[in-house]
């Protein structure tokens, strides 16, 4: 019942829509970029904040929000960023919708460099590009009235929609799911979750090619965050919008997008499909986010064996860690992590990683052998059986990538390591690997440190 | 302390219709009522739960449930913020170990407040104090229930805050708040409401505001902390994910009172209210395949001014018109037992309920 609502709602776009696309002349006519096409291009985009100090207001320092990241946005689909607090991810979206300007970096839409125009250039692009906020208690204005606020960006476009503003208003209200009579109502006699379908509302309003929604749905409650997620899933159906959703909730972001885009201290770590982003992580992070996520399952109360904790916070952007800035809380980094930064590579067909030592394939670095202190300390916090497939992983396709002629040989032992480690007695060849996960487990850092001569090098054989 | 628990009997006897109960908390009928200019807010309505030592009772629901009030309710702290006129109306009863608690003197209660009983709080930026250090807070908390000197005080801070996790801790007792990260500053709230070794900690939404990877840190915490201390915990989170975790029984709000209530496996796996059944298809999941749909419930949580006569789900409920004679609008239905120690409050018939779930909902989840 609660469906056929929902349906209810979005067929009305469907038909008045028709209607429109002849009405609002410029906006829809290029609208029709064919799907698949590249939207939007970022290329080593930074941003940093600049910190002062003093009298003379001397840069000491500098947060470095966004630090060199490169993605592209194809139309139609939806990315998904997600990433803990602070690690640039709202900072990116306010910078493809330039509501800040880069410190260095190329953003380009539609072919068109964007990067560096001022307000007066941004103008004619600012009704296509157009952004959905958190808070939907701050974003609108409360002494304006629903009419005035959804009507906005016609007044600052000067776009005059056939049959009137009002009629238009009403229209995109009816669309988002709200009752075209409260035209004249303020935001506060709406709930959170009508707030926000006013502001999809005024974000739809000119009829955008790319969306940025930063949080769109962490505010409201379970049951009405569904509501505008499926709104959302909706209106990219009937209006064929391009989304770009910045959450923390990676349930909700598996849920809407098409690839995600996993970032840390302001750098993307992963950036891959949907599906193979999920069913098979290869950035350890992406891997330790994943497993921190509580499921809605009581049967799995009990089993913590596949949680991966993360050893203290992430640290500062003001000075990160060098090289991949994940090192210092990775479990499986080691003297190249500190010293190079991984590139973002594209391992496996629609999966980017930048990672020495990923998950779920072939060790980039396989040389480098011997743990970080640091790593062996995050390590204790690791489930066993993360850590025995961690092992596990990197020395049977490190084996393979070696091996032309025991490569059989090799990958039996995989596989019996595989076996082995699952009920916790470890064949021969497994015998170090599983040993210690065993020991980092019962936190023995002694007998880690001990073993640890002989770990990694069981987990690259 | 102990005099008061031995004489619990006697304070609550002039308002105590009932005996003194066994288990180590029982709520009954706990109505909290706040008076405003547009009438009457019914935070909390009538809301009955046992909790056993050990245990963890889970409340979940929507904002404005009155989940959050019911623990104000228990710690007594339903008044804190109301200066004059308009005082908060509370009734029903609050056994806490053989005590009851809203007829009892409040210096009594005081003490037992923070010793007997502690909260966690959903923020701990707005709950810790920003110009006393997290020592100095962690210690008045200890001495306000303990006689004993500022040094031994402050050598339990340092091993609390060692307890939770936070490194260094004799440094980073002298350490302010704002000088701590989101999730340190949770893991010295915890520390703070266990330096009496409480026996029943209620924590409101105590991951909400933390990312994935400290919230995994801090529900392991509380388990932990959980099992070694023996206390009974009530967790309060609209997050069906966080309760899963952590609790032993599961209590829904909704409008003020209870739908649901029943041990955690029961009420994920044979849930018998149609609101439950919203909140479990409302979540996107990760354990499961891509759903293609989310199933919300439509419309808003209701007004608690004004609640919906009759079942107060029933303007968002899909099955409300599934009962005859418009039952679903006029009579406010009881928890009814649906089955052993789970209740649930539906005009549905049981037969009706359990087709629906098994037919068309649980399929779809």
């Amino acid at each position: 019942m609660s469906e056929n609502a929902k349906d209810e709602a979005v067929a009305i776009p469907a038909q008045s829509d028709g209607t429109r696309s002849e009405a609002a002349g410029t906006a829809t006519l290029t609208k029709d970029a064919a799907p698949g096409e590249t939207l939007l291009k970022v290329t080593g985009l930074q941003k940093h904040f600049p910190i002062k100090k003093g009298l003379l207001q001397r840069q000491v320092g500098a947060v470095r929000a966004v630090d060199g990241i490169d993605f592209e946005v194809k139309s139609g689909e939806t990315l998904g960023v997600v990433g803990e607090s602070g690690c640039g991810k709202s900072t990116m979206g306010r910078l493809i919708t330039r509501l800040l300007e880069p410190t260095a970096g190329k953003v380009e839409f539609e072919g068109k460099d964007i990067t560096h125009l001022g307000v007066g250039g941004m103008r004619p692009l600012r009704r296509d590009v157009q952004m959905i906020f958190q808070d939907p208690y701050s974003s609108l204005n409360p002494r304006h009235t629903i009419g005035t606020i959804i009507s906005a960006p016609f007044k600052l476009q000067g776009v005059e929609p056939e049959g009137g503003v009002k009629k238009e208003v009403q229209r995109l209200l009816s669309v988002v799911g709200l009752n075209p009579e409260h035209y004249n109502r303020y935001p506060h006699e709406f709930s959170g979750g009508q707030r926000q379908r006013i502001g999809i509302a005024r974000a739809l309003a000119l009829n955008p090619k790319l969306v940025v929604a930063d949080e769109p749905v962490s505010a409201l409650d379970v049951s009405i965050q569904a509501q505008v997620v499926n709104l959302l899933d909706d209106l990219q159906t009937e209006l064929g919008l391009t989304y770009v959703i910045i959450a923390h909730d990676l349930s909700v972001v598996r849920h809407v997008s098409d690839r995600i885009a996993v970032m840390y201290l302001g750098k993307i770590m992963e950036l891959a499909d949907r599906d193979l982003l999920y069913k098979t992580p290869m950035h350890p992070y992406t891997k330790a986010l994943m497993s921190a996520v509580p499921i809605p399952d009581p049967a799995r109360k009990s089993t913590k064996s596949e949680r991966i904790l993360l050893k203290g916070d992430v640290p500062s952007p003001i000075s990160p860690p060098s090289g991949c800035r994940f090192h210092t809380r990775c479990w499986k980094a080691t003297e190249i992590c500190k010293t190079t930064e991984p590139p973002l590579k594209e391992l496996r067909p629609g999966q980017q990683v930048a990672c020495h030592h990923p998950e779920n394939f072939e060790d980039q670095a396989p040389q480098d052998v011997v743990l970080l202190s640091d790593a062996k300390e995050a390590a204790e916090l690791v489930s066993e059986k993360a850590l025995a497939e961690s092992a596990q992983t990197s020395a049977a396709v490190a084996a393979e990538a070696e091996a032309g002629t025991d490569r059989a040989e090799d990958a039996a032992t995989g596989a019996e390591a595989g076996a082995g480690s699952a009920g916790s007695a470890g064949s021969a060849g497994s015998a170090g690997s599983a040993g210690s996960a065993g020991s980092a487990e019962s936190a023995e850092s002694a007998e880690s440190a001990e073993s640890a001569d002989e770990e990694p090098p069981a987990k690259e054989k | 302390m102990t005099d008061l628990s031995k004489s619990g009997a006697a304070v609550g006897e002039p308002t105590g219709t009932s005996p003194t109960p066994k288990a180590f908390l029982e709520v009954r009928d706990l109505k909290v009522h706040f008076p405003t200019d547009d009438g009457l807010v019914k935070s909390v309505d009538g809301l009955s739960f046992q909790l056993e030592k050990g245990k963890t009772l889970g409340i979940v629901g929507e904002s404005g449930s009155g989940k959050s009030v019911t623990s104000l309710g228990i710690m007594g702290l339903h008044t804190a913020g109301q200066y004059g006129r308009r005082k908060a109306q509370i009734s029903g009863e609050i056994w806490l170990d053989g005590t009851e608690l809203l007829s009892a003197d409040p210096d009594e209660v005081r003490k037992l407040r923070g010793r007997q009983m502690s909260m966690i709080f959903q923020d701990p930026l707005s709950a810790l104090h920003p110009y006393y250090t997290i020592g100095q807070q962690i210690v008045e908390a200890y001495r306000v229930h303990h006689d004993v000197d500022k040094k031994t005080a402050k050598r339990r801070a340092v091993e609390m805050l060692d307890r939770v996790g936070i490194p260094q801790p004799d440094k980073r007792v002298d350490s302010y708040p704002h000088e701590f990260s989101g999730g340190m500053r949770q893991r010295a709230m915890i520390a703070m409401s266990l330096v009496n070794n409480p026996e029943l900690l209620i924590a409101d939404e105590p991951t909400t505001a933390l990312d994935v990877t400290v919230q995994a840190q801090i529900l392991d915490l509380i388990r932990d902390l959980q099992t070694e201390f023996g206390s009974a915990v009530i967790i309060i989170t609209h997050d069906l994910g966080v309760v899963a975790e952590l609790a032993d029984d599961l209590l829904v709000m909704y409008g003020g009172r209870c739908v649901e209530r029943g041990p955690a496996e029961k009420v994920f796996y044979e849930p018998r209210h149609p609101y439950t059944w919203g909140l479990l298809g409302s979540m996107p999941r990760l354990d499961r395949d891509q759903q293609e749909r989310l199933i919300p419930v439509k419309g808003s949580p209701p007004s608690l001014i004004n609640l919906p006569s009759g079942c107060a789900f029933n303007p968002r409920c899909p099955y409300a018109d599934v009962p005859k004679d418009d039952v679903t609008r006029t009579v406010r239905p009881e928890l009814a037992e649906v089955g052993s120690k789970h209740w649930a409050a539906c005009h549905m018939s049981q037969e009706q309920r359990e087709r629906i779930w098994t037919e068309e909902i649980a399929p779809k989840l």
